[in-house]
């Protein structure tokens, strides 16, 4: 069943600004889709018009069959995780969770049923005497989700809820939610412009730029083919290779090397390699790949990025630590499966 | 509690310089001298800011007849319970209608009066301005601003006229209500709520809270550090005020400890010495309850600060 219906939402501000120019998205039952984009590209704006807390300047918000566009975020039935975590500071974190329950005037037993509840779900019992200030950023973390969850929504609405907290304990709480959003099989938006984020939580990812729909699909699907040299290079990190190239007669033609064409093009395209598809081979074999100067060599420990040029284009190369660093001259070996072609002009895949 | 918080927290450095000196002597024996300098200052303050009042107070248990003849006294005098009974309980003024401790409720009232009053006022002003788009709202708080530039000795007469129109003159709602309006109030209130952050707003909307909860039950406990700090100014500009009640009350039950003050020197004029002991004893008293407040409420005001809860 859909939980939620965005039909070609549109949203301009009071001062003119387009954020969001007519987008589609639907979410399932139980799915927890990502928002990903980079900054001011109006995912925040696209969650707050489902919240309710912008206005919907044209097109339909349509949450469990009924269109909620006039509806206030209160009776929406939605929760939402802000980024700085929006606790009322002067409340215990047992009246932050009981507070919105309070506001529809459901029964005192039934409040501290579902607070006690939702605690134990996130771990925070200990807490619940405790002011916000009195706990840390993972801790108010989870009280923000809490209240959340205490709510019992059709859908959790997430903006960059994990942005304020430090790298290790970003993954942990990543897991966190992902388990928590399992476990109460409660559909979910999520959003963020981190795309190691949007790879590991989503059942589903929408790419957005320049409030457009760019891509939407699977984490495999955008990483394995991706919709535009947008998503190509937003997608994966490092990015994915992009490279000016020539085609004709079924071929690639990369300075003096010809590649045969996964698909059928003519005239200029955009080639796209990711790193880890590009394998290296010695430079003095004849091996049929066009060749790189190899430049600057980074170690990561498991993996090693290799960067210089194709062609006298920027180019990096992945390689695992086990192999031998290359020397300066290399030749690239490609497969067909693993190039993308896209038009030189729209940056559309062909 | 909350002062030891600061005692603590404030010279942090000092501890510190201390466990230091171990390995430097000379460093050591330099915070210690400055902290000799330090408190040679602090005591002069106190004796310039308490001086005049202890002498005050000592005069003030002296008979009128030493102090007219030998002027201010530094010892204590053999008067002081009957000036302060006089002071406190014998009926003054024409009428022998007011004590001291009758124009001390007058004070209490007006002072309360004025400010919680503004404090309500303002506080819900400075909300409509900052949360609710309005026509005009920008230009009505900037109106509100203005009134800054005219005191109330500038507008006095026309406010005499109003009051008495509505024949409110000898009352205290005439004292009261057309003070409480408060520009000074007003802008505070602004630049506190609007230095609250906006998620909080869409929090308490998604938790169902409208205009009126979220002001009663987020943006109000959220200011009581500024209620308090609002609270110590105007309860003692309003314990304070002189022009106003002079020209908005001639019933001697209405009269303030700030008038009475005036009064007691004022009676005995000509016709025999003033009661200088009993006009220092009322002042004395009169200096009680504000102080009384901004102590009480200072606790609060600094817990606040050192909680920092927003
Ligand atoms: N209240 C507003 N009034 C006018 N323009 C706005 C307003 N809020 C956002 N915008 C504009 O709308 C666009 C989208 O903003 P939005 O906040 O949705 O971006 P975002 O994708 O969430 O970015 P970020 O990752 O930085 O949070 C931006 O260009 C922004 O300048
Ligand atoms: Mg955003």
């Amino acid at each position: 069943m859909t939980t939620l219906e965005i039909k070609q939402a549109v949203k301009r501000y009071p001062n003119g600004a387009l954020a969001v120019k007519g987008v589609d998205v639907t979410v399932e039952e139980g799915e927890l889709v990502v928002f990903v984009g980079p900054s001011g590209c109006g995912k925040s704006t696209l969650l707050r018009m489902v919240a309710g807390l912008e206005s919907v300047t044209e097109g339909e918000i349509v949450l469990d069959g009924r269109l909620v566009n006039d509806i206030e975020p209160a009776h929406r039935n939605i929760a939402m995780v802000f980024q700085n975590y929006a606790l009322y500071p002067h409340m215990t974190v047992y009246k932050n969770l009981a507070y919105g329950l309070k506001n529809r005037g459901t029964p005192k037993a039934e409040i501290d049923t579902k607070v006690r509840e939702a605690a134990k779900l996130l771990q925070i019992g200990d807490y619940l005497e405790r002011k916000p200030s009195q706990l840390s950023g993972g801790q108010r973390q989870r009280v923000a989700m809490g209240r959340a969850i205490v709510r019992d929504p059709a859908i959790f609405l997430f903006d960059e809820p994990l942005s304020n907290l430090d790298a290790k304990l970003r993954n942990q709480m990543r897991l966190e939610i992902k388990r928590l959003q399992r476990r109460l099989e409660t559909a979910a938006i999520y959003v963020t412009h981190d795309q190691v984020e949007a790879m590991t939580l989503a059942d589903r990812i929408v790419v957005l730029n320049n409030g457009e729909i760019e891509q939407i699909g699977t984490p495999a699907e955008v990483y394995g083919a991706p919709a535009s040299t947008f998503v190509a290079s937003f997608i994966g990190a490092p990015p994915m290779n992009l490279l000016e190239a020539q085609t004709g007669d079924g071929a690639i033609v990369i300075g003096d090397t010809h590649i045969q064409a996964p698909v059928r093009a003519n005239g200029p395209v955009t080639l796209g390699i990711r790193p880890e598809r590009a394998h290296l081979a010695d430079g003095s074999g004849a091996a049929a790949g066009p060749p790189m100067q190899v430049d600057t060599v980074e170690e990561l420990g498991a993996v090693r990025l290799i960067h210089g040029s194709v062609g006298g284009q920027h180019f990096t190369a992945n390689q695992s630590a086990d192999e031998p660093i290359p020397g300066d001259h290399v030749r690239l070996r490609l497969q067909p499966d693993d190039l993308h072609l896209f038009d030189h002009d729209t940056g559309r895949r062909l | 509690m909350s002062q030891d918080q600061i005692a603590v927290t404030g010279k942090p450095a000092v501890p510190a310089a201390t466990s230091a000196s171990a390995a430097s002597a000379g460093f050591g024996a330099f915070v210690r001298r400055n902290q000799i300098v330090e408190h040679i200052v602090l005591l002069l303050g106190v004796l310039l800011m308490m001086g005049p009042i202890a002498v005050a107070f000592t005069t003030s248990t002296h008979d009128p007849v030493t102090i007219h003849s030998e002027g201010m006294q530094l010892g204590f005098g053999n008067n002081f319970l009957p000036t302060y009974e006089a002071v406190i309980f014998e009926q003054t003024g024409f009428t022998k209608q007011v004590t001291g401790w009758g124009m001390s409720l007058n004070s209490l009232i007006l002072g309360l009066g004025f400010a919680i009053g503004k404090i309500i006022v303002s506080m819900l002003a400075a909300y409509a301005i900052v949360y609710f788009r309005f026509p005009l709202g920008t230009l009505c708080f900037w109106i509100i601003f203005s009134t800054l530039l005219l005191p109330l000795e500038v507008r006095i007469l026309p406010s005499y006229e109003v009051v008495q129109g509505l024949g409110l003159l000898n009352s205290y709602t005439g004292l009261i209500l057309p003070l409480i309006a408060s520009a000074t109030g007003t802008f505070f209130f602004r630049q506190f709520f609007k230095s609250v952050p906006n998620e909080l707003l869409e929090a308490a909307r998604i938790d169902g809270a409208g205009p009126f909860r979220f002001f009663w039950d987020i943006l109000v406990p959220l200011s009581r550090t500024m209620i308090a700090a609002i609270f110590i100014i105007m309860f003692v500009v309003g314990w304070n005020q002189y022009l106003w009640p002079i020209l908005m009350t001639t019933d001697e039950s209405f009269y303030t400890v700030v008038r009475g003050i005036r009064q007691i020197l004022q009676v005995w004029i000509g016709a025999d010495i003033p009661a200088y002991n009993e006009a220092l004893g009322l002042a004395i008293i009169a200096m009680i309850p504000p102080v009384l407040i901004v102590i009480i409420f200072q606790r609060m005001f600094i817990k606040g600060l050192v909680e920092s809860e927003k």
